[in-house]
């Protein structure tokens, strides 16, 4: 319940930022991206504030084996720069350059009633649902087929999981 | 540089920082939206509701500009629907592709100084800036 309330709050912290910061106004975002036309640099100034505090509370928990509400702390744990990685950020910067959004500035706007904002964010919420749902089909199918062999699951944010799917239960006498 | 506002912009850079160090502090998630909304598609026990609740924060956080400080929320650029629509899918699914968007990669993770993410940022920028020359200074601004 307490940590629920968290992710309300911090949710309601995290929009306000991004419109106070200007990343909810497209024209600023595709401001920022023109480095050929009349260069807008605040959007740096969003990036330095956020990173810049977020590094620093990252530096206190480093040595904490659970957050302040005894939760597993869930860090990434994939280090190789690898062709879906690339390929995935190359196709997220160009719909990011075309309409001047990306995810928490598009739902944060759904509640200007925008209708442009509307047709981005049913289009990404899209997105988003047909690659989640064409990750979980394949993971099916690979447990379907690994009936006794380890397989990795990737849980979609980066985080491996090692698991035992499929193997047999210890028969019973 | 016309409309160039680095004391706004730093400050709601600052409150997007809170917010992810909250999450990761007491919740011990990262704050990437992407993946946040990513898993809502097929739900998991117990890994529901901080992710609903915090897309309703976003939602009511969005509610509060729109009262308060509706500017925030100005267009000022000309897009057709299936421009949009075009784009919207491509950053919904080139986030998921890549594990992580803009908060995910470009705050949270490059404040861990992880390469993937700053790569990941770099890439974002440069394509971003490419669509961005390709609309603005070969298409005139319109698509």
């Amino acid at each position: 319940m307490k940590s629920t309330l968290v992710s309300f709050i911090s949710g309601v912290i995290f929009s306000m930022g991004l419109g106070i910061g200007g990343m909810t106004q497209p024209a600023k975002v595709i401001g920022f991206l023109d480095f050929t036309g009349a260069w807008d640099a605040s959007l740096a100034f969003v990036m330095l504030g956020a990173i810049g505090v977020h590094s620093l509370f990252y530096r206190m928990l480093r040595n904490r084996s659970s957050s302040r509400f005894s939760l597993a702390i869930s860090l990434p744990s994939r280090t190789e720069i690898d062709s879906r990685l690339i390929g995935g950020s190359v196709i997220f910067g160009i719909g990011w350059g075309i309409a001047g959004f990306c995810p928490g500035p598009a739902l944060t706007s759904l509640a200007s009633g925008n209708l442009s904002v509307t047709i981005f964010s049913v289009a990404m919420i899209a997105g988003i649902f047909v690659f989640d749902f064409i990750r979980v089909l394949l993971a099916r199918e690979v447990r379907a087929e690994n009936t006794s062999g380890e397989v990795t699951e990737d849980s979609g944010l980066g985080y491996s999981r090692r698991a035992n799917y499929g193997k047999r239960l210890p028969a019973r006498e | 540089m016309e409309h160039f506002t680095p004391f706004a912009s730093l400050i709601g850079g600052i409150l997007i920082g809170l917010s992810a160090s909250a999450m990761l502090v007491f919740n011990g998630k990262i704050a990437g939206i992407s993946g946040i909304v990513g898993g809502l598609v097929i739900p998991k026990a117990n890994d529901t509701a901080w992710r609903a609740a915090f897309v309703a924060g976003l939602l009511t956080g969005g509610f509060i500009l729109r009262l308060l400080a509706p500017q925030a929320f100005e267009f000022g650029i000309d897009r057709s629907g299936g421009a949009l629509a075009l784009a919207g899918f491509m950053v919904g699914f080139g986030a998921r592709v890549a594990n992580g968007c803009t908060s995910g990669h470009g705050v949270c993770g490059i404040s861990r100084f992880s390469p993937r993410s700053i790569v990941a940022t770099v890439i974002f920028i440069v394509a971003g800036a490419a669509g961005v020359y390709v609309v603005n200074h070969l298409l005139g601004g319109v698509i």
